[in-house]
């Protein structure tokens, strides 16, 4: 055959597909294209200027690295200086980064982080700094929240997964959240992350008798990641427990009997029957979290807006952040196609790890 | 019948043809939700519209919150009303951005008017406010004698060390669990209006305001690292609630005593007045080169694609007389934009309860920088104070929001200055 089936005569089916296939294109693979061509250029949201054509400037100015070694200020006996703790004083890193022309490779940059060799401390330089704590923030995220929301959603629908009396509700309270709005559960989130008489200081101090002291929850660096994690696996947990539960629902029930009959133990059963029949779902499961997981923005925008610190930057709320907050639609659109690249390499990546073998 | 009927029709196409003759003028307003608002605002409309027989408006109100994206995506879509409601500060932008014009009304007109509430850019008068908007530090008479304070005065205000001793004083005494509220729970343009006069106290800037081309020196100079280790220090103190404090206790924390002093503007005076019984509002503090406070509020305009702006003119300086000026500041306690208007209500003339502010506003109020890049720069500072405030270096995040703010306003081709 030297037509696809796609070109032969089905009108019908292409009248069908039309109304989605319009939409998907006009709100998605249209802007997507002008969201790269916009990243190529200077492109603001509102300006009388005309917009120029930039080339990869904005992506240098997102993605440009440095490597800088720094080493400690000597005294006129040519002593290292030091402070009371004994470590060593080092210059500022302004000292190159600002104003410099002997080293113009590290103008403009910001110290990312750094650490100590020997005397000398080296310190990673970045362009933008705030998008790569995003970057890095956004990452942490996908990794703690794809394989913690999918695992917990599963042991949730096998829990549910019974023909017990009542069952159905706990059902409902596991789906809950999901229907309640993710701005509201996050403003309601804030108060039970609140420092002095949130909810969960009061839980937790009740419980531990009054030891446990009081903690800022999205208040501190330290915690308002971990904070805004557990809170939005706790939000999106049902509705993949119902996609695990349909899962579920597809194995037949004779092959538990045949386990039964064969005398395997209840890890036997769930290793070798219910794994590989959930084996498609698994799949899906795990494409779909980590690609609403690389989309997070509604929690960040509503609970901390990125701080403190920077500890709670994503990507898309920095790309919503400078595209209409700071008017600069060719920074945003830069952050998308980031985003885009990213998530398409690991969609690719996925597909690939967990393809039929054979 | 037949006669009557034909009476009543007639009748009918005369009176549309006498609305007819009107001509519309459409108007957009930032305070729906407002009931008080609403009503004054409705009762100018009305008043005008029954005034003259050549214009009529018609108003359209938008919740605050949301009210400039809508201007943006109206001007982005070319569909934006004959007379638009702009905040002060943001106004520079919208005029550079070509969507208002030059409001042509008489110059005798607001001659007397207070200068937070004229919008100049370029040298042009394109908005004109009814009222305009000040800050005080809130205090109790108990509180200064308990802690045996001098009570600043506006010819006397505190310095920059009296006001660190006092915030001092206060947390010693262990009556309180924090000195000073400066309100970090109102994120947004709060943060630029409340606290860059700090900054222009201690002698530094958001940008260089000596052609605004470049924050170099203003927001990294030694005045503003001195500002931004003062800053840091109210925090590092515990003198002040941080960046997470809870929005209720930034409305009733001072009434219940949680806090010493408070940093907050006239529009909560009222509230305060009526719980607290020895209320005071203090000036600003003199951190080296003057007190300082924000200035400039909402303020009205016309929009660059409107076919009557000798309409929307009219309707302007209409609603720029005295009583309506009154009426708003009665209704919400806003400060009116001229003397005479303040000496006809109830908190501003002489001996009201409010008349400070007027004296504040006068006295000390300063323009947020004029420039169509404020609203970038006003995000930056939010940015840099919040991470200041939760202990991130002093001078490397000053001088990475000036490089911010330098980057904007060069990919902005200088905003026109």
């Amino acid at each position: 055959m030297a037509h696809s089936k796609l070109t032969q005569s089905n009108a019908a089916g292409w009248g069908f597909a039309a109304p989605a296939v319009g939409l998907v294109a006009v709100f998605i693979i249209l802007p997507f294209f002008f969201a790269f061509a916009f990243s190529l250029t200077n492109q603001r949201l509102i300006s009388p200027n005309p917009t120029e054509y930039v080339g990869f400037e904005n992506y240098r100015n997102l993605l440009g690295l440095g490597v800088l070694r720094i080493e400690p200020e000597r005294d006129d006996a040519g002593e290292i200086v030091r402070d009371a703790q004994g470590d060593p004083k080092y210059p500022r890193v302004r000292k190159w980064t600002r104003n410099n022309p002997d080293f113009p490779q590290y103008a403009g940059m910001r110290e990312w982080f750094s650490w100590r060799s020997g005397d000398d401390k080296v310190a990673v330089l970045a362009k933008d700094v705030i998008f790569m704590k995003a970057l890095v923030n956004t990452v942490i995220f996908v990794l703690v929240v794809a394989p913690g929301q999918g695992g917990l959603a599963l042991i949730l629908a096998l829990l549910i997964n019974q023909r017990l009396r009542g069952i159905n509700v706990f059902r409902t309270i596991y789906f809950m959240p999901v229907v309640v709005s993710i701005v509201v559960v996050s403003l309601l989130w804030r108060f039970i992350y609140d420092g002095n008489d949130g909810l969960l200081n009061t839980i937790i101090g009740a419980l531990t008798f009054g030891l446990f002291e009081p903690r800022d929850w999205l208040g501190n660096p330290s915690t308002a990641l971990g904070a805004i994690i557990a809170m939005s696996i706790w939000q999106a947990v049902g509705f993949h427990m119902v996609i695990w539960l349909s899962g579920l629902q597809t194995i037949p029930p004779t092959l538990y009997e045949v386990a039964r009959i064969e005398g395997a133990s209840a890890w036997q059963t769930f290793r070798y029957v219910t794994w590989p029949g959930l084996r498609n779902t698994a799949i899906l499961v795990l494409i779909v979290i980590t690609m609403q997981a690389f989309a997070i923005f509604a929690q960040i925008d509503v609970m901390t807006n990125g701080g403190p610190l920077d500890s709670t930057q994503t990507l898309v709320f920095q790309a919503v952040e400078r595209g209409y907050g700071k008017q600069d639609i060719s920074g945003g659109s830069v952050i998308s196609v980031i985003l885009f690249l990213i998530v398409l390499a690991i969609s690719l990546l996925q597909r690939w790890l967990t393809r039929e073998r054979g | 019948m037949k006669t009557k009927a034909l009476i009543v029709g007639l009748a009918a196409t005369l009176w549309t043809g006498t609305a007819l003759a009107q001509t519309e003028l459409t108007m957009w307003y930032h305070g729906a939700g407002n009931e008080v608002e609403s009503a004054i605002i409705n009762q100018i409309v009305d008043d005008f519209n029954g005034s003259q027989s050549e214009w009529s408006v018609v108003l359209q109100s938008f919740p605050q919150a949301s009210y400039n994206d809508s201007v943006v995506a109206a001007a982005l879509a070319g569909d934006l009303p004959d007379i638009i409601d702009v905040d002060g500060p943001v106004m520079p932008n919208w005029a550079w951005s070509g969507y208002m014009q030059p409001l042509k009304i008489d110059e005798g007109r607001i001659e007397s008017f207070l200068p937070g509430p004229r919008g100049y850019w370029d040298g042009q008068l394109y908005s004109i406010g009814l009222w305009d908007a000040a800050v005080a530090l809130y205090a109790r008479q108990s509180t200064i004698d308990m802690l045996g304070l001098r009570t600043p005065t506006l010819e006397e205000p505190w310095s920059g060390d009296e006001f660190m001793d006092a915030l001092a004083a206060a947390q010693a005494s262990g009556e309180f669990e924090y000195a000073l509220d400066l309100g970090m729970a109102w994120t947004g343009e709060w943060y630029p209006y409340a606290f860059s006069p700090f900054l222009q106290s201690f002698g530094g800037d958001i940008v260089d305001r000596s052609g605004y081309k470049t924050a170099e020196g203003a927001l990294n100079g030694d005045a503003a690292l001195a500002f931004g280790e003062w800053w840091q220090s109210l925090f590092m103190n515990g003198y002040v609630p941080g960046t997470s404090q809870d929005p209720a206790d930034r409305d009733r924390g001072f009434i219940e005593g949680k806090y010493a002093f408070g940093w907050n503007g006239n529009w909560a005076a009222v509230a305060h007045m009526a719980e607290v019984d020895d209320m005071l509002f203090l000036p600003a503090p003199d951190f080296g080169n003057g007190p300082k406070i924000g200035a400039a509020s909402w303020q009205f305009g016309i929009s660059a694609s409107s076919k009557n702006p000798e309409g929307a003119a009219a309707f302007i300086e209409f609603a720029i007389q005295d009583q309506y000026l009154a009426a708003f500041s009665d209704g919400i306690g806003l400060i009116p934009s001229t003397p005479s208007a303040a000496e006809m209500t109830e908190n501003y003339q002489a001996g009201g309860a409010l008349e400070v502010f007027f004296g504040l506003s006068e006295a000390q109020a300063v323009l947020r920088p004029v420039t169509p890049g404020y609203v970038v720069a006003a995000k930056v500072f939010e940015k840099a104070l919040a991470d200041i405030a939760n202990g991130a270096d002093v001078a490397d995040t000053l001088d990475a929001a000036t490089d911010e703010i330098n980057a904007d306003i060069e990919r902005n081709g200088g905003y026109g200055h």
